[in-house]
């Protein structure tokens, strides 16, 4: 326990208080619910077994899985490039930062770097698919609470973004438009004009939201103290991207690391927040929506003139060893630990995907809550099913 | 003239025949058209979308659609329920014949009413409370957690804002010195205030917090989405209504709105003077005096009043997330009952101060 | 703690009826889709096309799909020699060439790979089948597509040479 707020100290004495009462008072029989398989908050196929006492939650643990689709093992039968098109289904909403981890891996291993053109549009790309992933969360979050407006706002602005990675890409959802060595093409005339555009539109709907939700006097009852990690916690439970720095963690892999992305060439912010609470959790998002228009903003200035491909053979086969690269996506880090015996395609891959972490500390934080705290607590982590089970 | 028309002539079964059929329109027209102007386009607007479109002119038949489809479906028991199938299968039907019983004393004209009860007002808010017993039995006899839960969350809703609600609505009644819904409307309209009778006397004006009170309350009733935890299709997929399809779901779709209607009617009659215009604009004194073609003027009047109270409890149903189970109660408990104790005191000592 | 202030929430209500009007006036962000209808970029991975002529039955693409979707038979034959007195020329002739677009993914590794130009993206979107048999596209309705073949887009200021396609 050390370098704990006031605050995070109290809450955490209070989680600890009602785990005791709960053991030592409540004589009645629960009731066990069971959230999922198939259930609106859960976003697909997650199972989450709670014991009830009337509506508060006296044990809860997830069960995942239900979707589980063995990319581990698929990559050990494809080759680079068929990886890179299967890896972009594992976080779908965010799919391009998905395969940027894996490329680079591959990358390190073959001892090429992509020209700096390709990384400054590998960069914005990346930032895109975060906007993108992470406007729909604020959306849905109002879902979860019961506010029905601000999701279509999320679809409506999200689709701008989605149409200019379509339009740079071709694919809405799957762009696989990276290669070992650089990117597939350049981007189309008249792409750095419609994303200046597209990012003011983007800040409207973050000020749209703040004002819709955030500011809502009943959506900040509900989310206030609600389901607070302290610090120390949300560190052991390896948690990563928003959810630790909602916790006053000042960790990002677009600063802290030096990998070849143009992260380091821009200047932003990273948003931390001391309560560690569902609010802080989604304020850190809508704020990281905002610094990412900047970023795009800024990478889109100073983008240089040069190829998007490096020299690499037309079949790609890695030498022999063993690379980890993790970079920070949407739902926080997402790395790949790839092994390589020299052939066209990788013999083992270990996925690291934040959702999987990111819902491991459910049975810890379930403790004691109301039902419907398990649903503000739930969308305010932020998890999504393909990036639990792959 | 009115006696045609208001079959006070006609024997007993014609008279009972009017009545059926004008309750009916009393009851679904403005479900109808609530569900259209506000949950179809208005809904739709506000999110930057048309709505339906293609189901007639700007998807005016849509609703028509839409109660086909779901007299299609398959009228599903689920299996745990099935040995007490007739207790499942007449919750929704409970909902719905509560909407009925409370349109009865609403007053849509001089002359355009089904009865006239003394203690009107006293009669709705009692039979208002019936639906509590469709929902509680609609929640338990699913035989599904959600449901039940949903079910228990409503009943300790409903009775808890059933209090602000009476309590709010006893200022009003003090201010009028009536029960009777049909007397409420005739005195905002010849009431005067401060000597000028120019638009009545309101008793939105006089009343006001009594009427924030009661709209709070009737969001609460109709559990719109700062208050739908019975509902909340996030948490409970359904609450209540998750185990029914079909045309038992459809029932409980009118009831909600119906019952919408029906309480924005009696909101507008409470404090907006219903279905009158103040009487010192024709030189009308008393409800006698009133002319006839009030009784066609009336129900459109009070359509009118009605919608533009119903736009305002669904713009806060669309706009606002909605509240926890505790924080509710603790709402009504702890802010809307003293306030409108407050409220009736202060009522009662200017009521006999002036 | 449960007391709604009213600043907060006013804003909210402010947001939706702000949007109210602008829908009204601007009309809707939607499109009502069977009536008008959204140009997909050039770019955009709708459908891929076969242009018969260039494929050579060299069976890339069909290896590297990564579900296997791809399905291509084919038979050598002897076609008159170029120049009269020449000996006569062997070619691949392609007797089946079909996708089968209920396992595609569309990640594009076979229109990259192939290397003599036989296989491209059209930005086509409207082909979806009540059966899902008839999802599988042979080489004639492959043919088709090229009609629908867009030229590839302009680049972007700044970017070094021409894209292959």
């Amino acid at each position: 326990m050390t370098m704990l707020g006031d605050r995070q100290q109290l809450a955490y004495i209070a989680s600890q208080a009602a785990d005791a009462r709960v053991n030592v008072e409540l004589e009645t029989e629960g009731m066990t619910l069971n959230i999922g398989p198939q259930h609106p908050a859960t976003h697909g196929t997650l199972r989450i077994i709670a014991r009830l006492d009337g509506e508060q939650v006296v044990w809860a643990e997830p069960s995942a899985g239900y979707m589980h689709r063995g990319y581990e093992k698929l990559t050990e039968v494809r080759t680079f490039p068929q990886v890179t098109a299967l890896v972009n289904r594992i976080d779908w909403l965010g799919s391009f930062a998905n395969e940027v981890p894996f490329i680079l891996a591959a990358e390190k291993l073959m001892g090429v770097e992509a020209p700096s053109r390709a990384q400054h549009i590998r960069t914005i790309l990346f930032e895109l698919s975060r906007i993108a992933n992470v406007s729909l969360f604020l959306g849905d979050l109002g879902v979860q609470l019961g506010a029905i407006t601000p999701v279509f706002f999320a679809f409506r602005d999200r689709e701008y973004v989605l149409n200019l990675i379509e339009g740079a890409t071709g694919g809405r959802f799957h762009p696989n438009f990276d290669r070992i060595g650089g990117l597939k093409d350049d981007l189309p005339a008249g792409f750095i004009d419609e994303t200046r555009i597209v990012m003011k539109k983007l800040r409207t709907f973050c000020d749209q939201i703040e004002d819709l939700l955030f500011g809502n006097e009943i959506f900040q009852s509900r989310t206030r103290g609600i389901g607070v990690i302290p610090k120390d916690v949300a560190l052991s439970y390896g948690l990563s991207g928003a959810n630790l720095r909602a916790s006053g963690v000042d960790w990002d892999l677009r600063r802290d690391q030096d990998i070849p992305m143009a992260w380091n060439k821009t200047d932003f912010k990273v948003i931390t927040h001391p309560d560690g609470d569902s609010f802080a959790r989604c304020w850190v998002r809508l704020q990281e929506v905002r610094e990412s228009t900047k970023i795009v903003d800024q990478l889109l200035d100073t983008i240089p003139a040069g190829p998007v491909m490096a020299k690499v053979p037309k079949i790609i086969k890695v030498p022999e060893g063993e690379a980890w690269v993790s970079t920070e996506n949407p739902l926080g880090e997402m790395g790949y630990y790839v092994v390589s015996q020299g052939d066209q395609g990788p013999f083992r891959v270990k996925i690291r995907s934040a959702s999987f972490n990111n819902i491991s500390i459910v049975p810890w934080l379930l403790k004691g809550v109301y039902v419907p705290d398990i649903i503000t607590i739930l969308a305010s982590l932020y998890f999504i099913l393909g990036d639990i089970d792959r | 003239m009115n006696a045609v028309l208001f079959a006070s002539d006609l024997p007993y079964w014609l008279q009972s025949i009017f009545r059926v059929l004008g309750g009916l329109v009393a009851v679904l027209l403005p479900a109808g058209t609530v569900v259209y102007l506000f949950l179809f386009k208005m809904l739709s607007f506000m999110q930057s979308r048309l709505g339906p479109m293609e189901a007639g002119p700007y998807g005016s038949m849509q609703l028509f659609a839409e109660v086909g489809k779901w007299l299609q479906k398959e009228d599903i028991v689920p299996a745990n329920a099935q040995p007490e199938a007739r207790i499942f299968k007449m919750a929704p039907l409970i909902v719905l014949a509560s909407t009925f019983l409370l349109v009865v004393v609403v007053p849509f004209g001089p002359d355009a009413l089904f009865t006239d009860f003394e203690t009107g007002i006293f009669y709705a808010l009692a039979v208002s409370s019936i639906s509590v017993l469709g929902i509680l039995i609609a929640g338990w006899a699913s035989a599904n957690k959600y449901s039940l839960l949903g079910g228990l969350r409503a009943a300790g809703q409903l009775v808890a804002y059933e209090l602000p609600m009476v309590l709010a609505v006893i200022g009003v009644v003090i201010q009028a010195g009536t029960m009777n819904l049909q007397q409420i409307v005739v005195a905002q309209n010849t009431g005067s205030m401060f000597g000028w009778d120019g638009i009545g006397n309101p008793y939105v004006l006089t009343q006001f917090v009594a009427f924030i009170i009661f709209m709070i309350s009737v969001q609460a009733e109709l559990s719109q989405t700062p208050f739908d935890m019975p509902i909340a299709e996030s948490e409970l997929v359904s609450g209540y209504m998750t185990e029914y399809s079909g045309f038992r779901f459809l029932i409980f779709f009118i009831g909600e709105f119906a019952t919408a209607g029906v309480f924005a009617m009696i909101a507008s009659i409470l404090f907006l003077g219903g279905w009158g215009v103040p009487f010192a604009w024709f030189g009308w004194t008393t409800i006698d005096s009133v002319d006839n073609w009030m009784n066609f003027a009336g129900p459109l009047i009070l359509f009118a009043k009605m919608m533009a109270l119903v736009f305002f409890i669904m713009w806060i149903r669309f706009s606002s997330p909605r509240l926890r189970e505790d924080q509710l109660q603790r709402f009504a408990w702890k802010v809307l009952i003293p306030i409108s104790l407050v409220n009736i005191m202060l009522t009662a000592v200017l009521k006999v101060a002036f | 703690m449960a007391k709604p202030k009213v600043p907060g929430m006013f804003k909210g209500l402010g947001v939706t009826f702000a949007t109210l009007l602008a829908t009204a006036k601007n009309g809707a962000d939607t499109v009502q889709y069977p009536h008008e209808k959204e140009t997909p970029p050039i770019r955009a991975r709708g459908v891929i096309a076969l242009h018969e002529d260039n494929c050579t039955s060299c069976m890339l693409c069909a290896r590297s799909c990564p579900d296997w979707c791809i399905y291509i038979e084919g038979h050598k034959e002897l076609a008159p020699p170029r120049r009269a007195g020449g000996a006569p020329r062997k070619v691949n002739k392609l007797d089946r060439f079909d996708i089968d677009y209920a396992l595609c993914m569309y990640c594009g590794i076979c229109v990259e790979v192939c290397p003599f130009d036989a296989l491209f993206w059209s930005p086509e979107y409207e082909y979806s089948e009540p059966r899902i048999a008839d999802l599988l596209h042979d080489k004639a309705k492959l043919g088709e597509w090229m009609q629908t073949v867009p030229e590839a887009p302009e680049l972007e200021a700044g970017a070094e040479k021409k894209g292959k396609k």
